[in-house]
């Protein structure tokens, strides 16, 4: 009974905070309601007995990830996403992201009821096997190894890709201290808060 | 309601209500300790020995006015502090303070002295304290003000890259520990070696304490690493626009998080409660630790400068996390073919 409420209670805030995500027009706030989706998410997986698995969802995703996400719309500082052209014509009315949509939703569609199809055959996934550190790490590294590995390499590249972007010409200025660049990130994009003062009432 | 229900109620609010406590005990130490380092008489008139400063303080800034600049966000501008607030509360959940207890027999079976036995205490204590991130980032986007930005851009950079070492360096407990739960990790650190030294994790993981203590000082942004809040360059940070009670929950998840973090360092490598007669008076042990590693907290703030930021970063990052790192491995190494 009490699982039941909680499922509920969890489900639907997942649930709304994502749909919140695309409806929102600031994208602090979306950054935000994407985290309280990740919560009830993690809320889920408590649920269902996997407590490391909920915890990590939290650090991974709500803590670290989302933290960066939040740190680059802030810098990019854009209270509202181009509004000018979206008073004419709503994003989602334009027939191209409308296609677009539609064939992912249809893709979604047909991915749940195949999944819910199969909702039945589910032996063949161990119980317990996500409960224990121990058992997570077991079959991670033993079962599941090439797959861990690929991912590392992948994440590898991800950051030498990052690093090979964001790298400076060394002869430009080499050790000018971060105060100086902060300085610069401050006065190029304004204060950086919410939202110029004359929008408001 | 059983007997062991209520007495766990009783316990949560209790905790509550020390930590309050432990931030206003935290503010009459902290000026005590820097009046001393400085040579001054710290605060006297209010009360015996200047005990009732903290009140004074709290009353004072309770008729504060509460201000919001106009170009504030609303919403986040009055969510900030309290998400910081919530966060330090909550990451003491977790934390046990001391062994099982009948309370002189009043109860049938004994109760924990802990708020919630969770088996992967650690992880929780670690994803609490990175919700906490958002209280400064997002006072600090809301406040519509470059002080506060810059103090949350620090803020959250600083977090992100000490969180590294602080999780490598935790990591290396929980293979010596063997569990994730803090209470296990303890039970694990009694008895002694050679019969003197006692078996706590401080003397298997000299560099782990450091960097979990470097790392900590870093993540509750306390001197010298107090960069979101950088007086002499940002007027006071994060939160520079905030005043009155919403202050005072940012000043007050400070101090908690700093009782957390010793808390935790306690459990982890200073052996909890362990220590003679732990069974009746444990809990005093744990006290008496986690008073000092204030101590040291308010010792450091008062005696080192602030490093530079470049400096903070590059400490952070070509410092601490190799350091971490290589202790994570030989650890590890420890641990395979000596079976700790």
């Amino acid at each position: 009974m009490t699982e039941a409420v909680a499922f509920y209670a969890f489900a639907a805030v997942a649930v709304v905070a994502s749909l919140l995500v695309i409806a929102q027009r600031n994208p602090v706030y979306s950054v935000l309601l994407l985290i309280a989706s990740f919560g009830a998410l993690s809320g889920l997986y408590v649920l269902l007995e996997a407590p490391f698995v909920a915890v990590i969802q939290i650090i991974v995703y709500a803590g670290a990830i989302m933290v960066l996400f939040l740190f680059v719309v802030m810098l990019l500082n854009a209270p509202h996403e181009d509004t000018e052209y979206d008073e004419r014509v709503h994003p989602l009315l334009r027939p191209g992201p409308m296609r677009f949509g539609a064939s992912l939703a249809l893709l979604l569609a047909g991915e749940l009821w195949w999944a819910l199809g199969r909702a039945g055959d589910s032996g063949r996934f161990p119980a317990g096997a996500v409960a224990s550190v121990g058992a997570i790490g077991r079959s991670l590294f033993t079962d599941y190894a090439f797959a861990f590995e690929v991912t590392s390499i992948l994440i590898l590249v991800a950051m030498v890709g990052a690093v090979v972007l964001a790298r400076r010409d060394p002869f430009d200025r080499s050790v000018v201290p971060q105060l100086e660049e902060e300085a610069q990130v401050a006065s190029s994009f304004g204060a950086g808060g919410p939202a110029p003062p004359e929008n408001r009432p | 309601m059983t007997p062991l229900l209520i007495a766990q109620i009783v316990l949560t609010l209790f905790v509550f209500v020390m930590l309050l406590n432990s931030a206003a005990i935290m503010v009459y130490v902290e000026r005590k300790v820097a009046a001393l380092l400085q040579q001054r008489l710290g605060p006297y008139l209010v009360g015996p020995k200047g005990l009732l400063q903290p009140l004074a303080d709290v009353i004072k800034l309770m008729f504060k006015e509460e201000l919001r600049p106009r170009a504030a966000d609303p919403l986040l501008f009055a969510l900030a502090p309290m998400i910081s607030a919530t966060a330090a509360f909550a990451a003491f959940a977790v934390v046990p303070f001391g062994g099982e207890t009948t309370l002189l027999g009043l109860l049938r079976e004994p109760l924990r002295l802990q708020v919630a036995d969770v088996n992967v205490a650690i992880l929780v204590i670690f994803a609490i304290a990175s919700m906490g991130v958002y209280g400064i980032v997002l006072a600090g986007w809301s406040s519509n003000s470059k002080y506060s930005l810059l103090g949350g851009l620090r803020s959250s950079a600083q977090m992100i890259s000490y969180e590294l070492s602080y999780g490598m360096a935790l990591a290396a407990v929980l293979l010596i520990g063997n569990s994730l739960s803090l209470t296990d990790i303890v039970h694990r650190q009694a008895g002694t070696w050679f019969g003197f030294i006692p078996r706590w994790f401080i003397f298997l993981q000299p560099f782990g304490f450091v960097v979990f203590l470097t790392a900590g000082i870093a993540e509750t942004n306390r001197a010298p690493f107090d960069f979101p809040e950088a007086e002499q360059e940002l007027v006071a940070g994060y939160h520079t626009e905030y005043s009155s009670m919403s202050f005072a929950m940012f000043f007050l998840a400070e101090y908690i998080n700093m009782v957390t973090v010793s808390a935790v360092a306690t459990d982890l490598f200073l052996g909890g409660w362990q220590g003679p007669f732990a069974e009746t008076i444990g809990w005093v042990w744990f006290l008496v630790k986690v008073a000092a590693l204030l101590f040291f907290y308010v010792w450091m703030r008062w005696t080192l400068p602030r490093y530079r930021y470049d400096q903070l970063m590059a400490f952070g990052w070509k410092v601490l996390l190799p350091v971490s790192v290589v202790n994570l491995l030989v650890t590890a190494a420890g641990v395979l073919y000596f079976g700790l």
